[in-house]
């Protein structure tokens, strides 16, 4: 599903962020990306979602480099991806429903079919009664749930979250990660960038270690 | 897992999008009621301006054109020619299509006219015959009287005639005020480029800051997947709606314009008979409005986020 092979990732007027990454996580598994802050978590994330580009090295996700990838087959790559930001990106002028619902008009769905897993999505993350209010009248953690909630609506086979738990207290944080398991219990792949190291510790994913952009612990290492 | 629509159902999805967008994107506009209804009014008032001149030079040309006495031309016969040789050629002049009505001026009633109104009634009396010749007075067609050309052709073909002496035709000032007016149909042309690309900056400016002020929701778009037609399509709309109701609010100007001078136009023009009736706004003159206003509106909203629609990416 994901495979890095020695990407390396320089910011312009920086020194490299990421250097000689590579590992590889099979379709239908999960992982966690953990690390000091300024590590390079965020940067992993994003190359692989076409945030930013790999200043070298090949990274194939779904079988696609998007190292190589043109800037017209972004959007076709993103819908195969779920993301889950740390400040949950909703938009505040819209309600709960139209947010979660936004992969889905991308994607072009029509409206009875959208809205059925729409509240199918909100439904998994326990927030079926906040479907008509606004972002900002909710919880962080409510919040965090509707940007679950987006980001599985169009059943992607791909999930990222960079630092879902960020702020939340742990019992929040722990049904949060319980979530993430469920969904790759049903087969989607997991990728989950976190410091919270006391939650991870009992759950049985590999974990790969980022310090300074190199892979210091690589379970998952290319044979 | 996702799996792709059948064709069939995204193009209907497509569709369903096309025609949200387009009444959120007016919906959106309705919310700031202010000042849409301030950049509406701008694109009224840049559109109505050369709309209005058009219409005004439009109606000078259409007096112009039939002007009692434009191109009027009078035939003066040879002296020695006699009174049916007069009537012949009036009648044959009848027929052609180029002229509208031919008067014949008789020589004994011409002199018996000049004597009363000249006063030298007996001095002319003193000579021997009358010294004026028959003469015919020719109305031109409308068609003929705005084309100073086919004037001067119809004067040349009727001096070639041997019973034909003289034929007088004023076209200076025809030909003077077809000039200016040609001018000022220059001018009014470059008043509509002008403000057809003020309309287009308009928009574009306006679309502009709209874009600038959606810069967050364009960046979750952009990273959900959406695709740049998708992120482009409410923008458009939105200058689509600038132009339709820029184009309305121009048209209701013209409109009150002339609701405002119509009556004292009439007046005016009362007073010189045979003035056909003046030219207001028209169903193609609003359709005119309607395709510039809407196409400027579009190609400004297009400009606009062809040129900053790039510039936001995710972070
Ligand atoms: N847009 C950017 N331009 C230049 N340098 C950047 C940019 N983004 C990140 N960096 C640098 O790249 C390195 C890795 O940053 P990154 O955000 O990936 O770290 P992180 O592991 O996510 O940290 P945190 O836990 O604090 O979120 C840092 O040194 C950071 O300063
Ligand atoms: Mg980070």
């Amino acid at each position: 599903m994901l495979r890095f092979e020695r990407v390396g990732k320089r910011y312009p007027g920086g020194r490299d962020a990421l250097s000689d990454i590579s590992f590889e996580l099979p379709a239908g598994a999960m992982a966690f990306l953990t690390g000091h802050s300024g590590a390079g978590k965020s940067t992993l994330l994003k190359l692989i979602a076409a945030i930013e580009r790999p200043s070298r090295g090949a990274l194939i996700v779904g079988g696609v480099n998007v190292a190589r990838l043109p800037a017209r087959r972004i959007p076709a790559l993103r819908r195969r991806i779920g993301l889950i930001f740390q400040d949950h990106q909703l938009l505040p002028d819209r309600t709960v429903f139209d947010n979660v619902a936004l992969p889905l008009v991308i994607a072009g769905y029509r409206r009875r079919e959208l809205a059925r897993r729409v509240r199918a999505a909100l439904d998994k993350v326990g927030l079926l009664d906040k479907e008509r209010v606004y972002p900002q009248t909710l919880s962080g953690g409510e919040q965090q749930r509707v940007g679950i909630a987006r980001a599985v609506v169009h059943r992607p086979p791909l999930l990222l979250a960079d630092e879902p738990t960020g702020n939340l207290d742990p019992d929040l944080s722990r049904d949060i990660m319980n979530l993430f398991c469920a969904f790759n219990q049903v087969g989607v792949t997991v990728l989950i960038a976190t410091h919270d190291l006391a939650l991870i510790e009992r759950l049985p994913y590999p974990r790969l270690v980022l310090r300074q952009g190199r892979l210091v612990d690589n379970p998952l290492a290319v044979s | 897992m996702s799996t792709p629509l059948p064709l069939l159902e995204r193009l209907r999805a497509w569709a369903a999008h096309h025609a949200y967008v387009f009444f959120s994107s007016l919906g959106r506009l309705c919310r700031q009621p202010l000042s849409s209804a301030l950049t509406i009014a701008v694109l009224a008032v840049a559109l109505a301006l050369p709309a209005g001149f058009g219409l005004l030079l439009t109606n000078v040309r259409h007096f112009a054109g039939d002007w009692q006495g434009a191109g009027r031309l009078t035939v003066y016969l040879r002296p020695e020619a006699r009174r049916d040789q007069a009537e012949a050629l009036a009648a044959a002049l009848r027929d052609d299509a180029r002229i509208a009505s031919v008067t014949l001026i008789d020589k004994d009633q011409a002199l018996a006219e000049f004597k009363r109104a000249s006063g030298f009634g007996a001095a002319l009396d003193a000579l021997p015959d009358n010294p004026l010749p028959h003469a015919l007075v020719l109305e031109p067609a409308p068609t003929a009287a705005a084309d100073p050309a086919a004037l001067e052709a119809l004067r040349d073909a009727l001096t070639a005639r041997p019973e034909v002496e003289l034929v007088q035709l004023d076209l200076d000032w025809l030909q003077r005020l077809l000039a200016l007016l040609d001018l000022a149909q220059r001018g009014v042309r470059l008043i509509g480029v002008l403000l057809g690309l003020a309309v287009l900056l308009i928009v574009g400016n306006t679309i502009r800051l709209d874009i600038q002020a959606r810069a967050d929701e364009i960046r979750v778009t952009k990273l959900i997947g959406a695709t740049d037609a998708f992120i482009r399509r409410p923008f458009l709309y939105t200058g689509f709606w600038y132009g339709l109701f820029g184009a309305l609010g121009a048209a209701a100007v013209l409109a009150a314009a002339w609701w405002l001078l119509r009556a004292p136009l009439g007046r005016l023009l009362a007073l010189y008979t045979g003035l056909p009736e003046p030219l207001g706004p028209d169903a193609a003159l609003l359709g005119r409005l309607l395709a510039l206003g809407i196409g400027q509106g579009i190609a400004g909203a297009a400009l606009a986020v062809g040129r900053h629609l790039k510039a936001i990416e995710p972070r």
